[in-house]
């Protein structure tokens, strides 16, 4: 959640409460809602870091708050995240080990295993639409997200395909 | 036998294909059993068997050897008219390629099966006014074919297999040239006539489609390897899409 934080806080100085709401509304209910601990906890690491700096504003009736800025280090990190290309999902390494693997030790055949997975996959799938239907059509950013977990998971499936006809 | 009589039912249904020299068989002793209503999706790799599968289902391909019942009939029996009757009136099918007819609008298109099954010009008419809505092709009614992109002739052929509400809808690969905002409305309306419990047998590689099926049959060489139900979501989705990224802290 670093580089994040550090990307809402390129766009103006914000205190902990403000960047939780930042993310929810930049990304709808496609992204795991962080809990305002997570922040501050993620903040104080930012601060440690140099990457952010806090001062304290007061407040009338209220304990003072802290407001985050960005400093010149915090901006040269998130340019450089910003420019690096990122890592690509990797395959099921882990099905893929026990698919290699089970049949060595005679507690399942391949067959069976790509078969559960193909269900389990399909599962997925229906629960990816039924999040898509209920996602708010204007939130552009979280169905494109949705849209890439799908899309990920019919790579799975085609995959497996693979699998069951080389390997079963 | 257990349970409603199946929609679909096939005994060791086999197809064998001798157009050169070598025999090839595409489905090999396939014991096939559909309830009404049921929604069963078909996959494999292609050369698996299942576009000659759900081809010979709906009598467009002859068996070689096996027996195939649709609503308690056999089938692999009956004349090339016969079946002519019978899709007329019990199937709807669609495929990656659509044949509409070119000299009729979309409308008549979709309407002409509802009336060849006996419907009111009243009732072919609403009918053919749901399915295009829920197509997102309402304004298309009045179009020819030929005026229509690939992804709405492909909706308008999934509209005319709908239009006589077939006891069973065959399928084969109907998403394969729909874009992703067209497919949404085509998994919609699955969707919507599965509920109000239409059959449905189809062959698709996509798997959103797929997973709207209670069932999956998975075919490899020409025989079933995997017949079973989709498991349904466990949980309710946490107010949203919450499990589609992952934060790194």
């Amino acid at each position: 959640m670093r580089l994040p934080l550090l990307a809402l806080l390129a766009k103006e100085p914000a205190h902990g409460y403000e960047l939780k709401q930042a993310l929810e509304q930049t990304f709808g209910g496609a992204y795991p809602s962080p809990n305002i601990g997570q922040i501050y906890v993620t903040l104080g690491r930012l601060e440690k870091d140099g990457l952010v700096r806090a001062v304290d504003v007061e407040q009338s009736n209220r304990p003072n708050k802290k407001v985050y800025y960005l400093t010149a280090a915090g901006r040269e990190r998130l340019e450089t995240w910003v420019d690096e290309p990122s890592e690509g999902p990797r395959v099921r390494d882990e099905f893929f080990m026990k698919l290699v693997l089970a049949p060595l030790t005679g507690v399942a055949d391949r067959m069976a295993l790509i078969n559960r997975q193909r269900r389990h996959y399909l599962g997925q799938m229906r629960e990816l639409n039924e999040l898509a239907a209920a996602t708010d059509p204007a939130n552009r950013v979280a169905h494109l997200l949705v849209e890439g977990a799908m899309m990920h998971l019919q790579a799975d499936l085609d995959w497996l395909q693979r699998c069951q006809e080389e390997m079963a | 036998m257990s349970g409603p009589e199946p929609v679909v039912r096939t005994v060791n249904l086999v197809k064998i294909y001798q157009t050169g020299g070598v025999p090839v068989t595409a489905v090999d002793g396939v014991d096939l059993r559909v309830d009404p209503g049921e929604f069963v999706a078909i996959m494999g790799p292609s050369g698996s068997g299942k576009s000659t599968l759900v081809h010979m289902l709906g009598g467009l391909d002859t068996r070689t050897s096996g027996e195939i019942w649709l609503d308690g009939k056999r089938v692999d029996t009956l004349s090339e008219s016969a079946w002519a009757v019978l899709r007329r009136d019990k199937v709807g099918f669609v495929f990656q390629f659509f044949n509409l007819v070119a000299n009729m609008t979309v409308a008549d298109n979709v309407e002409l099966p509802a009336l060849l099954s006996g419907a009111t010009p009243r009732q072919a008419r609403e009918r053919r006014e749901y399915l295009l809505g829920a197509l997102g092709l309402a304004e298309r009614a009045d179009a020819s074919p030929a005026q229509l992109a690939g992804g709405e002739q492909q909706r308008v052929a999934l509209a005319r297999a709908l239009a006589n509400k077939p006891s069973l809808l065959l399928a084969d690969e109907p998403t394969g040239n729909l874009d992703s905002r067209n497919t949404r409305d085509v998994l919609r309306l699955l969707g919507e006539v599965h509920r109000d419990g239409q059959t449905i047998i189809m062959v698709t590689h996509d798997a959103r489609v797929a997973s709207l099926a209670d069932r999956v049959v998975s075919l490899l060489d020409g025989q079933i390897v995997d017949d079973g139900a989709i498991p349904r979501p466990v949980r309710r989705p946490r107010g949203g899409a919450g499990d589609v990224v992952e934060l790194r802290s």
